[in-house]
């Protein structure tokens, strides 16, 4: 694996390797000495644009893990204010030796722009776009349910006939389209729900159904329920009346809590805001995975890390 | 190029007995033992010699699975690998005398990257190793303390372990 752009491109054997490789990492999570060696003498810089605290914090853990040393650059108070280009940015990092690039943007194909203009040879892996994709997010979300179905016997396992919603901003959600295209890949349904005018125009050709009622979605007895953030940062229209009417159609309350079935569980990708998508019973049940999917998040990364690094960086290459 | 068979079936069972009860002997018993197999085939052979030990002390060997991939001197030279799963058995290694089972010993970075992999996970307090085919060529300062066989080889020649439960044949060959 040369880059991890998006979840859109992954095949299901190499996104089951990548979870597989995490169920590996996972493991070495539980012992005395945490650390590996692995990546030790490898630079991993990240390069965040936008902010945030638990991908970087996940990505800087992963990498420390592995023995690699991690860089954090953030846009505020950098020269990228002072309005130096990604280019120059990317080569000044390039420069010092980094092996790999995590990449936070606010505009969507920046990632790809860096893995392919050949300004840098470092590996690059999405930590986030616009609203096109985070990779690693899906990929923890898919990992987590996994894990939460099989267990310990999650090995080698894709996500055939699982059902999941996911709920919320969709039109916004980076979150959702990565989560749409790899969980669909690896055989699950998936329902997005929310209201119309937080649904993208035409998502004809996306592989999912389309419910605007939650009450409905909950009816249909999903494996997993994904509750999406609403992001006021990105709230810069008149999307829904007020933060009440959207918690009382589309936030997860105790009674549609009560109304899911017994062994379903909720999934928030964080920061939670509480009660406004998800209420506090829901958040702190104990079928919400909110901190294993965060504990999950390490482990992930460092597989992307592993499988990004510690090989040869050759071409294009499989996954042995 | 051409294939020779250096052990059959029955060589491999046979070699697999004595190292189990060298491993008894040595040991004065069965007490303590705890045997790491390393993937892939290193964890077939080490199945079989806990089942031997058990079979042959009567008391139960506890048995587990080592993988070093993420401990190699050499990631950066190959593409990239999947590691495999380890499993340590519920008792843990702490204080117990760790038997690690491989198939062939060639140049010793193997095991020096398990030695690496089980300081992480714990302190026994020995560390022994059994060995299929031992063919010579080390490259760093270690040494098999149980062998099935000692194969003088090349250096460019190769080895070939297949056993039935991996490959579903049973037999080692050398290759030149």
């Amino acid at each position: 694996m040369r880059n991890l752009l998006d979840t859109i491109s992954l095949s299901s054997d190499e996104a089951v390797t990548i979870l597989d490789v995490a169920e590996d990492m996972a493991g070495t999570q539980r012992r005395e000495v945490k650390k590996l060696p692995t990546l030790r003498g490898k630079t991993v810089v990240n390069l965040f644009f936008e902010d945030s605290t638990r991908t970087r914090i996940s990505f800087e853990a992963a990498a420390k893990r592995l023995s690699a040393d991690v860089i954090n650059f953030s846009a505020k108070g950098s020269s990228v204010s002072k309005g130096e280009s990604l280019q120059d940015t990317a080569q000044t990092l390039q420069a010092m030796g980094a092996d790999a690039v995590v990449i936070r943007h606010g505009a969507s194909g920046a990632p790809r722009t860096l893995a392919t203009s050949g300004w840098i040879t470092a590996g690059v892996v999405n930590a986030g776009d616009g609203t096109h994709e985070h990779p690693t997010q899906a990929l923890l979300d898919a990992f987590t349910i996994r894990k939460r179905r099989f267990g310990d016997d999650s090995r080698g396992r894709t996500l055939e006939g699982i059902r999941v919603a996911i709920v919320g901003d969709i039109l916004h959600s980076r979150v959702a389209r990565s989560n749409l295209w790899l969980l669909t890949t690896l055989g699950a349904e998936v329902t997005l729900v929310g209201p119309p005018t937080l649904i993208p125009q035409d998502v004809s050709a996306w592989p999912a159904r389309i419910v605007y009622d939650l009450d409905e979605a909950i009816a249909a007895g999903p494996d997993a329920l994904m509750m999406l953030r609403i992001q006021s940062e990105r709230m810069n229209a008149a999307y829904f009346p007020n933060e009440r009417e959207y918690a009382r159609s589309w936030g997860l309350d105790a009674a549609r809590l009560a109304s899911l079935p017994a062994d379903s569980i909720v999934m928030h990708p964080g920061p939670m805001n509480r009660g406004l998508e998800i209420s506090a019973e829901a958040a702190d049940s104990p079928r919400a995975t909110v901190l294993e999917q965060v504990a999950n998040g390490v482990s992930v990364r460092m597989a992307v890390l592993y499988l990004l690094l510690a090989g040869e960086r050759g071409e294009e290459g499989e996954i042995r | 190029m051409s294939t020779r068979v250096v052990l059959h079936e029955a060589d491999i069972a046979r070699a697999l007995t004595r190292i189990s009860h060298e491993i008894l002997e040595s040991n004065k018993g069965p007490e303590g033992l705890v045997v790491l197999g390393i993937p892939t085939r290193g964890v077939a052979l080490g199945n079989r010699v806990a089942g031997l030990l058990s079979e042959f002390s009567g008391t139960e060997v506890p048995v587990g699975s080592l993988d070093i991939t993420m401990y190699r001197d050499d990631l950066s030279r190959h593409p990239t690998r999947a590691p495999r799963p380890t499993s340590i058995p519920p008792g843990g290694i702490d204080g117990r005398t760790v038997v690690l089972v491989d198939d062939v010993l060639f140049s010793g970075r193997t095991i020096r990257a398990a030695l690496d992999a089980i300081g992480d996970i714990g302190r026994p307090a020995v560390v022994r190793l059994a060995i299929l085919v031992d063919r010579g060529h080390r490259e760093l300062p270690i040494r098999p303390d149980f062998v099935g066989k000692n194969l003088p080889s090349a250096r460019d020649e190769r080895v070939f372990v297949r056993l039935a439960d991996v490959d579903g044949v049973e037999e080692v060959t050398i290759a030149s």
